[in-house]
């Protein structure tokens, strides 16, 4: 657990040391995480299955993750009740607001389907409805 | 009202004077609002309208609002919350690596929609704001709402918008994007989980992606790859397109 940790801390600050020196319009966090999904890729492709996993690609790194990223909700609280400190902006322009949010959402959710649908070749696979609890990832 | 308000606020300067008291008085109620939030969906049926972070905003807010406690207070005593979101952030890499098989058998479909999905959400949302008359910080806040929070709070900082708005675009959107998503497209005749998966995580993030993942495990695995390749194209589109707005 503190190594799986570390490893989350470890990446964020290398994505973050990488932002600042070559100026990357890419936030520090989003390329500790590719970099962390390379090095997990990289990591998989030398070891055989019926190998120990490294330390390194540990379930405790998943299991922390996947914790992390269940409440990821909640981390958005702080900052989503700074909403408060906006009032102003938001009601004086409230009729952009609502229009830009629900029309932009909409066609972003209608294009990207559509894009994927007509290009994907292959027959879409069979519908499984399972109830996983609500957990996300 | 207002003498409750004060009587409240006279309770609260009373048994709270110790920074520290401060702190885990509003880390509890931040936690205890969140965990009442996400009983009370589950309760409803899992209904995506009764999400559990506007529920967690609203109820903090008010609290704000009844103790006359500034943002700023509340913010410098909660920020252990708030710095959790880099650490969550690189471990969407985990849900990223385990699913790259499916991934590379429908890459240039993926590259595509993903693509159309993003410069279509980052235009769409800034043009609305302009045309409706809405104000430039507004209209740059809007630029990144469809990412991941972390994520947009990072662009939205780098561009010069207002986190804090980005933060409720990008909730706001979410929730939008979980309400009329999946009506919306099996309408269009779109019924691939793919599909499905992807649009929600390009177009509503984290939210609307929990409300795919409930239905489908392929759909779960698109709409996470969904918030984590948006978040990098996203990051690199929207000064590009920002340079080339007028405005």
């Amino acid at each position: 657990m503190p190594e799986a940790f570390l490893i989350l801390i470890l990446f964020q600050l290398v994505g973050s040391a990488l932002q600042t020196v070559l100026h990357l319009p890419v936030p520090g966090p989003v390329i500790g995480m590719f970099l962390l999904a390379a090095a997990l890729l990289w990591k998989r492709s030398r070891t055989r299955t019926d190998k120990p996993a490294s330390s390194f690609d540990s379930p405790a790194l998943s299991s922390l993750s996947r914790s992390l990223i269940a409440c990821l909700g909640l981390l958005f609280v702080p900052a989503g009740v700074g909403l408060v400190t906006q009032m102003p902006v938001l009601l004086a322009n409230g009729l952009p607001i609502a229009v830009a949010l629900f029309g932009s959402t909409l066609l972003g959710l209608m294009v990207t389907a559509f894009v994927m649908h007509k290009a994907t070749r292959d027959r879409p696979s069979p519908e499984r409805i399972p109830d996983t609890g609500g957990q996300v990832l | 009202m207002q003498s409750l308000s004060h009587t409240l606020h006279q309770i609260y300067a009373r048994f709270l004077p110790e920074p520290n008291m401060e702190t885990l008085f509003w880390l509890s109620v931040t936690l205890a609002v969140f965990a009442l939030g996400v009983r009370l969906q589950i309760r409803l049926g899992r209904a995506p309208w009764a999400n559990p972070v506007l529920f967690a905003i609203a109820f903090v807010a008010l609290g704000l609002l009844i103790t006359e406690t500034p943002y700023g207070t509340y913010f410098q005593s909660v920020k252990i919350i708030n710095f959790l979101l880099g650490p969550a952030t690189v471990a969407l890499a985990i849900p990223l690596a385990d699913s790259i098989r499916l991934v590379t058998r429908s890459l240039p479909a993926m590259t595509l929609a993903l693509l159309a999905g993003s410069i279509t959400s980052v235009v769409s949302g800034v043009l609305l704001v302009l045309l409706l008359g809405g104000s430039h910080d507004v209209a740059l806040s809007m630029a990144p709402k469809a990412v991941t929070t972390p994520i947009a709070i990072a662009i939205t900082t780098q561009i010069g918008g207002i986190p804090a708005l980005t933060a409720a675009f990008a909730i706001l959107g979410g929730i939008i994007a979980a309400m009329i998503g999946e009506t919306t497209l099996r309408r269009l005749g779109i019924t691939d989980w793919r599909a499905h998966g992807l649009a929600a995580g390009i177009a509503g993030s984290g939210i609307a992606a929990a409300q795919v993942a409930q239905r489908d495990p392929v759909g779960a695995a698109f709409a996470a790859l969904g918030i984590g390749l948006n978040g990098l194209v996203t990051a690199i589109i929207v000064p590009l397109i920002l340079y080339f707005l007028p405005g």
